[in-house]
């Protein structure tokens, strides 16, 4: 391939990067513009204002909601994790027909409508005499992030070779040594993103945490549709603006922070 | 291994953060809520003191108090309130049905409480524990006999009507003369100009209001007649919305607009403050429309009877009321909150209608399972012409 | 034979959590309100309003399943050719704007697509001519393809960064052009993500309500919204239950006809 080709080919690339990003930020930007939007409605410019911002850290409402979004995210992302993995390690190890029951039954909550996996455990929970409360809205998001850990460490296992693995344990190496040695640094990337979607699907849940919550209980994605019936309040844009630079600012720096030499 | 440290790293991180703020979180709250029932206890004695340091669990539509409201609750009677919202009538009813958690007092609209009633599922209000109640106009109360035949379940909080809101500029425009009656909503020159509201009962009130029957219809004939009426209008429907009518129509997304009165107030100070080149309207259809009441009700299983009547008594306070209304803006029936307003808002029409322009409105009224079944497939078969 | 004790928690955690519920669902679905056996609640789909909402909804599932497919496969190689030597940063820049609340996102798309929204004031001032993007099928498949994207560049970036350069380094020197390489060498290779991203993008298509609703202005009845109407609306949760079986059923054949594709046999489950 000449030098030219190549360059014109990583053109091409740049300009699909650059369209998929502007698909994907151009409502992430627009909803920062309106948390400085003086006018509370949605498509009129009424001047700019830092009042939304004041306005959230302000309410007790916003931020206890935010408290319970982020500690059940990242619970039950990590249970999901640590469940999930070692079950796909198991999966992974069966033969075809309990492997195929096993599957069948991960692939149940994302078969279900949201709503009918909220009620269904809803009335679960009723069922075994459990009051709704934080408890179950962390079962239920546990329940549903379980499969998408599972989806994303699978095919990592499935491209993992066993000959490396039994050859380690040929070598002397305990299995649990020749997996964390051997099949895990394989598998890290999936179970990394395997916990990121979990922790992303915790975050945006709402129908199912509706249903399975108790008295207040409110997470962001419950709280802001609470205020559907009466129009959103743009210190939720405010608050989602203000998430989105703690995140992006994290990832930049843990990006451009000097990398350690032995990677 | 190179490129997985960066994902670990920000991982770690943002989970870190997670972490922080969820301890932070965590720390405040109890020591929030700890002062507030100290310097509660401390002025609560003298009214209800046997209710200090009870909790109180309240389920209300997001929005609809000023939170300043609830602290001053809290501050005045030692009750430590749980707050919680919710987003429809119908998404409130299984909650309450299943008993999963249970609320001391409950605000749902009309058709529900009645429904609620005929369940079973509210208990009576002691009314020598609510003396402020002699401070609701006798006219919301009576009315509130549509639901509630005895009045002995349910305290109006807020009420209102369905109307069209339209933009006057867009209609000219448009050589549409401005909308009296719900007929007009079937003006081909409006296609595409028109926001219906995207619920059921709304829906089939517009259409059998306009031909002339009541919206509590349950005759076979009339429904299918609304509906035939209503799969001839939506070509003329730009889309069927709940919450988007007021952005859409401050937005001039649309011409027409039906609408709950309760957002005018919003709306006309946002047109004139936002300074547009158009005005937006609001009259209620000659036919008659939907007269709604959002009540506050004690479930059957309350744990806090006393609490609950406590909290239906401090908010028919007319300063409270007042102050209430000025941040949800919705029309109150509290006499004693309406004195207390200036003359303009009393006056202003949009907001507090006259009496007798509302002679054919009605209330919803539960209609049963089997009729509410019928109204949603009917519905159902609008929807996917 | 220990390798087995690691599915242990998640047995136990689904009989719980996920069987029972579903049992429930199965009683709902195949009831009626007395309690007594029918099978009028699944049946319903036949009716003329369900089998154009599920037929309506699976022609827009599909659709937007291939328009993610079709985004998301050359992104993640862009993505993974990057990637090597370098960092993940870029694979978390596309799954940021998940983090922001799915209402508030779909919300600021409405705000994009309007008549007098931000889309038709740049065509303007560009002297082109306006267009009525919202409220049609084509703003639902968009929003259905804005939301579920990630879901198909996650799992098919994820294998796609196993394929070892040398394989494809092989493929080059045996004079494979870069479409050869793609047919005989990537997509092969890369099934089981491509599944995986199938699954994660189609179900939450077909079962979604609340796009349809803002985007498509609710004139566009899709099943997800007959689904929710019954449990939240209608009160009628032995149809809504009823209905949801039958969109199990249709999702688990739809699941079926790509796993046949998958030529490990294993596909993603099915």
């Amino acid at each position: 391939m000449t030098r030219l080709k190549r360059s014109i080919r990583r053109i091409w690339q740049d300009f699909y990067l650059a369209i998929i990003m502007i698909f994907l930020y151009a409502p992430i930007a627009t909803m920062i513009v309106l948390s400085f939007n003086s006018s509370k409605s949605r498509n009129q410019w009424g001047g700019f204002t830092w009042s939304w911002y004041t306005q959230m850290f302000a309410s007790r409402n916003i931020m206890d909601a935010l408290h319970n979004t982020l500690l059940i995210a990242f619970l039950s992302a990590l249970i999901a994790t640590l469940i999930g993995t070692a079950a796909s390690i198991a999966i992974n190890s069966m033969k075809q027909v309990p492997k195929t029951i096993l599957m069948g039954i991960t692939n149940i909550p994302m078969l279900n409508a949201d709503i009918v996996t909220g009620i269904s455990l809803m009335l679960a929970f009723l069922a075994f005499g459990i009051s709704l409360g934080f408890r179950t809205v962390l079962i239920a998001h546990i329940t549903f992030n379980i499969p998408y850990v599972i989806l994303s460490v699978m095919p990592k296992l499935k491209q993992t070779s066993r000959s490396t693995y039994e050859a380690a344990m040929d070598l002397g190496a305990g299995p649990v040594y020749a997996f964390f040695k051997v099949v895990f640094p394989d598998i890290l990337p999936g179970v990394l993103s395997g916990f990121l979607l979990a922790f992303t699907m915790s975050l945006d849940d709402f129908i199912i945490t509706h249903f399975t919550r108790g008295a207040g209980i409110n997470t962001l994605s419950t709280l802001i549709y609470s205020e559907v019936r009466r129009g959103i309040k743009p210190s939720m844009y405010a608050l989602s603006s203000v998430i989105f630079v703690v995140v992006l600012a994290l990832l930049l720096i843990s990006n451009f922070a000097p990398k350690k030499k032995h990677s | 291994m190179k490129n997985h440290v960066g994902i670990a790293v920000s991982l770690a991180a943002v989970s870190l953060a997670a972490l922080l703020t969820a301890c932070g979180g965590s720390e405040s709250a109890p020591s929030a809520s700890e002062s507030q029932s100290s310097s509660a206890a401390a002025d609560s004695g003298s009214e209800s003191g046997d209710l200090a340091g009870t909790t109180l669990y309240v389920y209300n539509w997001g929005e609809y108090i000023d939170e300043d409201v609830i602290d001053q609750f809290e501050e005045e009677t030692g009750i430590e309130v749980v707050y919680d919202l919710f987003e429809t009538n119908e998404e409130m009813y299984p909650v309450i049905e299943a008993g999963g958690v249970t609320y001391d007092v409950v605000c749902p609209s009309d058709y529900m409480i009645q429904k609620m009633i005929e369940n079973d599922m509210l208990q009576a209000i002691d009314f020598d524990n609510v003396p402020n109640f002699d401070q609701i106009d006798p006219a919301y109360i009576e009315m509130s006999q549509a639901f509630d035949p005895e009045n002995l379940y349910s305290v109006p909080y807020c009420w209102g009507t369905v109307g069209i809101l339209y933009n006057t500029s867009l209609i000219e425009e448009l050589g549409v003369d401005p909308p009296t009656s719900w007929a007009d909503l079937w003006d081909e020159r409006l296609a595409d100009e028109i926001l219906m509201q995207d619920s059921v009962r709304d829906a089939f009130m517009v259409a059998l209001k306009k031909d002339g029957y009541s919206m509590n219809s349950t005759d076979e004939a009339e429904l299918q007649q609304a509906k035939q009426d209503l799969i001839d209008q939506k070509p003329l429907v730009q889309a069927y919305v709940i919450d988007q009518v007021r952005d859409k129509m401050i937005g001039g997304e649309a011409a027409v607009g039906v609408i709950y009165s309760g957002e005018m107030l919003y709306i006309q100070e946002e047109v004139e403050s936002l300074g547009l080149d158009y005005e937006l309207e609001y009259v209620i259809p000659e036919e008659g429309t939907n007269l709604w009441i959002d009540s506050w009700v004690i479930p059957a299983n309350a744990q806090n009877k006393a609490g609950a009547e406590a909290w239906i008594n401090f908010l028919c306070r007319p300063e409270i009321a007042k102050q209430n209304f000025e941040y949800i803006t919705y029309p109150t029936p509290n006499k004693g909150a309406f004195d207390l307003l200036d003359e303009e808002t009393q006056n202003n029409k949009s907001v507090f209608p006259d009496i007798d322009s509302l002679a054919n409105s009605e209330v919803y009224e539960y209609l049963g399972e089997d009729v509410d079944t019928i109204y949603n497939d009917l519905w159902k078969e609008v929807k996917s012409n | 034979m220990s390798k087995k004790i690691l599915s242990w928690p998640y047995v136990l955690w689904m009989t719980g959590f996920i069987l029972i519920p579903l049992a429930l669902i199965v009683y709902y679905g195949l009831t009626d309100k007395s309690g007594a056996f029918t099978l009028a609640n699944v049946i319903a789909i036949t009716t003329a309003e369900h089998s154009k909402a599920l037929w309506l909804s699976l022609a827009l599932s599909f659709g937007s399943t291939v328009i993610c497919l079709l985004l998301a496969y050359p992104l993640a190689m862009i993505l993974r050719n990057r990637g090597v030597g370098q960092n993940s940063f870029i694979v978390f820049i596309f799954i940021l704007p998940m983090w922001m609340n799915f209402l508030l996102r779909t919300l600021a798309w409405q705000t994009l697509l309007e008549k007098n929204g931000v889309i038709n004031a740049i065509l303007s001032m560009l002297h082109l001519p306006t267009q009525s993007l919202i409220n049609t099928s084509g703003a639902i498949i968009l929003g259905m393809v804005y939301n579920f994207l990630p879901f198909m560049v996650l799992p098919i970036y994820n294998v796609l960064c196993k394929i070892d350069d040398d394989t494809i380094n092989a493929a080059r020197d045996l004079g494979a052009n870069f479409w050869q390489t793609l047919l005989w060498v990537w997509i092969p290779l890369s099934v089981p993500g491509v599944i995986s991203g199938i699954t994660m993008v189609f179900v939450p298509a077909l079962t979604t309500f609340v796009i349809s609703s803002l985007l498509g202005g609710s004139k566009i009845l899709l099943i997800g919204n007959v689904i929710e109407q019954e449990f939240t609306k209608g009160s009628n949760w032995h149809l809504g239950s009823g209905l949801s079986l039958v969109l199990m059923v249709f999702i688990l054949i739809s699941m079926a006809i790509v796993a046949k594709y998958d030529k490990n046999g294993e596909g993603s489950g099915f």
